[in-house]
């Protein structure tokens, strides 16, 4: 078997005496888009976010490319996290920046890229994502799914190995969420690792190599779209698909 | 009658108006040093270990609970003295002037700081920036804006506590107006020029500093 691009091994979380995550463990293979699913306050966003280290797990390990980080290295952490790029639910976009200077800000400081040269980048990542024409504009001027595609942008000018994303759509309007997952379809297809946690389950039904089901800070069950949503087959994330399901129709 | 008190006026308005460039330089000297020490403690409060944001609480409770008259004379009288310093009364004012109002200008900051969205720092550190780089690309640029209101405030408080400067014996516009008074005997005259010179100055200052928000202005961005 070939050696996964990130692995985690045995993560554990615990917040005052609540334990968030329990020995949580996660294998990505190169080019695979993992989807995250469980209910509210399962831990998906918690543990995406022990994958780059902004929070801190109490015990197991992150390794990259078969190496461990040595998480306690500020350089080494550093470097890794430009490894690990991160979309967030609500963007998280730097306010005083254009859309342009959001992409290249990390470029120029972080990788130390000159000026003009990371301006060139950050026009060529906007492009991808659909706004070279939105470059000026500052986030407080674009709509919510041209927000998200920025970040997206941002995270995608530092080269990521791996793309880490926290229900990208969900802070979206309906009308809005076709455009970030058309983006991220187009990453999977390019090829890019990406962990994403969502509630899309017809976009985790089509593109997802694999499903992973969490519930109180574990893992319940993992396995392809086939294998868990098939009809017939009785498993706990079909349940819960069956209720998601459900719980939209009655929102309309 | 009143030909006699515009010739006073008019006398004294040269020598009055040099104290205008000293009490500027004063303000300007405060403002300045409190922004320099302003900032630095912001960050040490928000991100230092305990012992630096304890020393920074202590040094702020200080200059905020003391009155700047005690201040000026515990400096130039005392402190200064004791620190082998020979220092001028126009250099002493603008010191301690600007280490008062680097208490007050290290709370605004520090609220600014803090008032800024959390998840715009974590995508910083997922980009793989440093507490330095987070702090100076991300964090400065939109607090420092923030402070500018705040900040037009503190410039016109240290205009007017500049006037203090005439206990030390600086020969700001305050201090000189009074010589010129117990000179002419025109005390209500020269005050009220005097008066409407602060306030002009205040206006200018204010005028500047709001243009300069503007200009500064994040599009779009209402908050
Ligand atoms: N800073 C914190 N302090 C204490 N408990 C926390 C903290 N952050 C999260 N939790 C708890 O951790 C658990 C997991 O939260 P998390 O946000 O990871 O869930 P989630 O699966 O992302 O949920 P959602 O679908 O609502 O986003 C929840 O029970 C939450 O209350
Ligand atoms: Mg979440």
């Amino acid at each position: 078997m070939t050696v996964p691009i990130l692995f985690a091994r045995d993560i554990c979380v615990t917040i005052g005496s609540n334990e968030i995550l329990k020995n949580v463990s996660l294998s990505l293979p190169k080019g695979s888009l993992k989807v995250l699913i469980g209910p509210s306050g399962a831990g998906k966003s918690t543990f995406l976010q022990t994958l780059n280290h902004l929070i801190p797990h109490d015990s197991g390990c992150l390794e990259l490319n078969g190496k461990e980080i040595n998480l306690n290295n500020k350089r080494e952490l550093y470097a890794y996290r430009q490894q690990v790029g991160m979309i967030f639910q609500d963007f998280n976009l730097f306010d005083h920046l254009n859309a342009l200077d959001n992409v290249a800000i990390a470029l120029r400081k972080v990788k130390g890229v000159e000026r003009q040269t990371a301006h060139n980048r950050a026009m060529q990542e906007l492009k991808r994502v659909g706004l070279e024409d939105k470059a000026t504009l500052y986030p407080a001027e674009l709509s919510g799914g041209q927000k998200q595609r920025v970040a997206i942008a941002r995270a995608l000018a530092m080269d990521p190995t791996v793309l880490l994303l926290d229900e990208p759509t969900s802070a979206l309007d309906p009308e809005l969420i076709g455009e970030v997952l058309a983006v991220i379809r187009d990453l999977t297809r390019d090829g890019l690792t990406m962990v994403m946690a969502t509630h899309q389950m017809d976009f985790a039904r089509a593109l997802a190599h694999e499903i992973v089901f969490m519930q109180d800070g574990e893992i319940i069950e993992q396995g392809s779209p086939e294998e868990l949503l098939q009809e017939g087959t009785s498993s706990r994330t079909r349940d819960f698909c069956a209720r998601l399901v459900t719980a939209i129709d009655d929102k309309r | 009658m009143i030909l006699e008190k515009l010739i006073v006026i008019s006398d004294a308005l040269p020598y009055i108006l040099q104290g205008a460039g000293i009490t500027l330089i004063i303000v300007a000297g405060a403002m300045v040093l409190g922004l320099c020490l302003g900032v630095p403690f912001a960050l040490g409060q928000v991100y230092g270990p305990p012992l630096i944001r304890g020393a920074i609480g202590l040094y702020v409770w200080f200059f905020r609970g003391v009155p700047i008259l005690i201040l000026m004379f515990l400096f130039y009288f005392g402190i200064f003295d004791l620190l082998g310093l020979n220092l001028s009364p126009l250099t002493t004012t603008a010191l301690v002037l600007g280490m008062t109002s680097a208490a007050y200008q290290s709370q605004l900051f520090r609220g600014a700081i803090q008032s800024l969205p959390q998840g715009q720092l974590k995508a910083a550190k997922a980009l793989g920036m440093s507490r330095w780089q987070t702090v100076s690309s991300i964090v400065l640029p939109q607090a420092l804006r923030m402070s500018i209101p705040a900040w037009s405030n503190e410039y016109s408080i240290i205009l007017k506590d500049s006037a203090l400067a005439y206990v030390v014996g600086a020969l700001d516009m305050f201090t000189r107006t009074h010589f010129v008074a117990s000179r002419t005997y025109e005390h209500l005259t020269l005050f009220m020029l005097v008066g409407a010179l602060y306030f002009f100055i205040t206006v200018i200052g204010v005028y500047f500093l709001a243009r300069l928000e503007k200009k500064l202005r994040i599009p779009g961005y209402t908050a």
